[in-house]
């Protein structure tokens, strides 16, 4: 169990750097130089283009920069950005409790009805339910996410005026001191009406974000599912007379589960991308629209140092989703 | 009660006063974040917008609604006969603003005002390079570190600038966002305690609104300065709501969470118009999109070839497809809302069949061109590319084959400066200080011919001799009539086909009052009120 655990955690180490690598050359290799793009129409002259660059370090060879960025990344620096001149890892740090309260609570989402549908879509195989929610399944999972966010807040906050517009709680809270995460903070502020507040405005973000996610694993679980449902010792337990719910319950779903938790996890990925557009439209102050905007105007710094931390938290969260397996199946630890 | 547990309650009762039934808060959903709140090493709206239009003063501005100067933080100032000293006298008595951590201990005065020039040309100056890669584009595209040859402390509210040339947009040059004027006893403490860099994210100036706290990419909060010099402002606390999507800038306005918003997307327009609880006021931007010939290459060095290039192109249609009605036909490279504008030139007319016959007469057959379009969406242009499939359709009717080539954008701007360019490009801009020279010397003069800024490489020595002769004189009517002549020889030699003035538009809710659009493009809340 611990060489498995051990094996997983080492290999992390190659990757890291190659991440390391594709983050920093990303940028690089998209046309567009910052200086450039800093001066707009405006322009400048060559030499001050040139002193500009120097001023940036740009103009040294690119293994020395590379070198440069690896050894303040060992020691815990990212660098500053080129537009706001902060450390690019504050302003990470400062928008990550954005993402990671989105995130979660989209997985949450996803999860929670995802996985009943598609268990229940399997045991009803061929039912209107199984052909609805499949259905609509493929529907969610081929929405624009632009659309499909603004057709709800028109819908809720516009006709209906159920939900706030846009934003993460009505601007009258604010907690000078808090940790980022809006419900926390809310929470802990004591405030009446701030954690309902906070609440309502994560409702419409959340199911935008929770669309996709939703529909692929409300699919795998029900595919899973079929897959074992028609294993041999499914038609056993049956067969000895172990009640439907038993059956269900603990042989089929503990197994059909193994596949549905790497779907979960590689959709901590998709859910990345899905928070780039849904963190645009509700004005949610996340990493997402951060990466957008970084990468719009060239800001190295911002970019290789975010691209960076995204990977890093993909990976380990990945590497949960791998550690769990061996928890869950035996077969997979002792391989 | 311990003094710590006194000022938390004294806290907890300006917050109270703040967000009480009597306190009036409004809201602007915002477009974009700012890049940080120090307004010299930036050049975006959006940026200034946040910093200094609330926070900070210049020493002269804009007066609210038009691009002339109004005394500011200067109450008057004298020129000399030969145009090259420009002595301001300073307001007394002008409080900069207190945040956390800092309490002015003496009023607004010469040393600020040199401080705040000097950090930004001095590279001795313990402020030039404040953090990482800071620099002051703004200060160096507008030529500073060449015009101003000193900057001298009278005594305490007396400033002296002495320039290396007589150059009269130099004043306008002053009412300009770089030019704010920031607190150095700030500086001074900021640097004492090694945190520099804090002078971008949080400002102290003089302005009517003080700055409270920045959530990044969410919320900026102000106060109404209760000391400002012009008196307070009618509200108490202003808001930005940082609000990137134009539908849902509409969407938050619709709903009462935000009472102003800037840059409706066009199609949505008719919707807010037509909303009973909000009004749309408009203006003409301080902008012109232009495409711009290679006059250095035949055909394009042949006036009459560019004329009738001219001629064969629809720009209404451009503006009905592209800039959905948001725009107006462009005839002159200066925007109508500026001083100066020559309404008597006429455009030469959409008229393909006598394009095309002019052009046989030039002798020019089967003329194959480039038309660059840009990839990026500007102010002044929605959709280059599709401004350029029209005029490539338009071309086709007179026998003109187009290409549409195109670059990734900082690639773009850097490329269409190359004299060896071929064909002609689309391209904009936007004035900063609503000074003809603005527009006329930076984009159309022989100077700028040679850097490349003049994408026409055009260098005529009639309309430079004008622009230059405007630029050294101080009399404002003897201006007007100059760049109203040098309007006349740019339209006889068409350098440029210009397309178009987008128009702005300023959705609002019926409650907002007194809001004054600026034709500089900026938005400013000092003065607007809101109505119960």
């Amino acid at each position: 169990m611990i060489r498995f655990f051990l094996g997983k955690i080492l290999w992390l180490i190659p990757t890291l750097i190659g991440i390391t690598i594709v983050a920093f050359g990303f940028v690089r290799v998209l046309p567009g130089d910052p200086v450039l793009l800093m001066a707009g129409e405006r322009g400048l002259t060559p030499e001050r283009h040139a002193e500009l660059t120097h001023q940036l370090g740009f103009d040294r060879p690119i293994w020395v920069q590379y070198s440069d960025f690896l050894w303040k990344v060992l020691h815990g620096d990212l660098g500053d950005s080129l537009v706001t001149h902060k450390p690019v890892l504050h302003e990470f740090l400062t928008l990550f409790p954005a993402t990671v309260e989105l995130g979660l609570f989209a997985m949450v989402l996803a999860v929670v009805i995802g996985v009943p549908v598609g268990v229940l879509a399997a045991i009803k195989r061929g039912s209107w339910f199984d052909q609805i929610s499949m259905g609509t399944a493929l529907v969610g999972y081929s929405m624009p996410i632009f659309w499909w966010g603004l057709l709800l807040i028109i819908l809720f906050s516009g006709i209906l005026k159920w939900t706030p517009v846009s934003g993460r709680i009505s601007l009258i809270y604010y907690f000078p001191n808090g940790t980022g995460f809006m419900l926390w903070d809310a929470l802990m502020s004591g405030q009446k009406g701030a954690l309902t507040s906070a609440l309502s405005h994560l409702i419409l973000p959340s199911i935008v974000l929770a669309t996709i996610p939703l529909a692929v694993i409300a699919r795998q679980t029900r595919s899973a599912m079929l897959e074992v449902l028609g294993e041999d010792y499914v038609r056993t337990a049956r067969a000895k007379g172990m009640p439907p719910r038993r059956v269900v319950g603990v042989h089929a779903l503990r197994n059909a589960m193994i596949p549905v938790i790497t779907t979960i996890g590689l959709q901590v990925g998709m859910l990345m991308a899905g928070a780039i557009l849904t963190e645009t439209i509700f004005s949610w102050p996340g990493i997402g629209k951060w990466m957008v905007d970084s990468i719009s105007r060239r800001d190295y710094p911002s970019v290789q140092g975010g691209l960076l931390m995204i990977a890093v938290i993909v990976m380990v969260v990945n590497l949960i989703v791998d550690l769990l397996y061996g928890l869950i199946n035996p077969r997979i630890r002792h391989r | 009660m311990t003094i710590r547990s006194m000022l938390l309650a004294g806290a907890a009762a300006v917050l109270m006063t703040a967000g009480g039934a009597g306190a009036k808060t409004l809201v602007y959903c915002s477009e974009a974040s700012p890049e940080g709140f120090d307004p010299a090493p930036y050049t975006s709206g959006t940026t200034f917008d946040a910093s200094s239009h609330p926070v900070y003063d210049q020493l002269v501005e804009f007066k609210p609604g038009t691009t002339e100067i109004e005394p500011g933080l200067a109450e008057s100032w004298d020129v000399s006969e030969d145009g090259l000293s420009y002595t301001f006298h300073l307001r007394k008595g002008v409080k900069f603003h207190s945040v956390d951590g800092f309490t002015p201990t003496r009023d607004f005065n010469a040393d600020d005002v040199v401080f705040s020039f000097d950090r930004q040309g001095n590279k001795d100056n313990p402020y030039y390079e404040y953090a990482p890669g800071v620099s002051y584009e703004y200060y160096a595209g507008m030529d500073m570190p060449t015009i101003i040859k000193s900057i001298d402390k009278i005594d305490d509210y007396t400033v002296k600038f002495t320039l290396s040339e007589p150059n009269a947009p130099f004043l306008a040059d002053m009412a300009m966002d770089f030019a704010s004027i920031i607190s150095k006893e700030y500086a001074d403490k900021l640097a004492a305690e090694d945190r520099k860099a804090d002078i971008n994210n949080v400002p102290v100036g003089t302005g009517p609104f003080e700055f409270v706290a920045y959530q990044k990419d969410a919320v900026i909060r102000y106060k109404a300065n209760p000391d400002y010099f012009k008196g307070k402002a009618p509200i108490d606390d202003l808001i930005f709501a940082i609000t990137p999507d134009p539908a849902v800038r509409m969407q938050k306005l619709q709903a009462g969470e935000c009472q102003i918003m800037p840059y409706p997307a066009p199609a949505d327009l008719d919707a807010l118009k037509s909303d009973p609880n909000i009004k749309v006021d408009e203006q003409p931007g301080l902008n012109v999109a232009y495409l711009a010939y290679n006059t250095t290459q035949k055909p394009f060095d042949d006036p009459k070839v560019r004329k009738a290039l001219n001629m064969s192109i629809n720009k209404q249609a451009i503006i009905d497809a592209v800039f959905q009605g948001a725009g107006q036909v462009a005839k002159n490279p200066i925007p109508p809302t500026m001083w100066s504008y020559n309404n008597a030139i006429q455009d030469d007319a959409y008229d393909p069949e006598a394009a095309k016959k002019m052009l046989d007469e030039a002798g020019v057959k089967d003329l194959e061109m480039n038309i660059w379009a840009m990839p990026v969406q500007r102010p002044y242009m929605p959709n280059a590319r599709r401004t350029a499939e029209l005029m490539q359709s338009d071309l086709a009717k007179v026998g003109v084959k187009a290409n549409i080539v195109s670059y990734e954008w900082g690639e773009y701007l850097s490329k269409s400066k190359d004299p060896n360019r071929d064909g002609a490009v689309i391209l904009g801009w936007t004035g900063d200080n609503g000074d003809p020279d603005n527009f006329l010397a930076v984009l159309l003069g022989c100077s700028a011919a040679e850097s490349g800024a003049n994408r026409a490489f055009w260098c005529n020595k009639d309309f430079d001799d004008l622009i230059t002769k405007a630029r050294q004189t101080n009399d404002m009517a003897e201006r007007t009539k100059l760049y109203e002549q040098a309007q006349v020889v740019f339209k006889e030699q068409a350098p440029w086909d210009t397309i178009a003035h987008s128009t702005v538009f300023m959705p609002m809710s019926n409650k907002v009052t007194g809001y004054v659009m600026s034709p500089l493009g900026g938005h400013d809340f000092y003065g607007v009120d809101i109505s119960e």
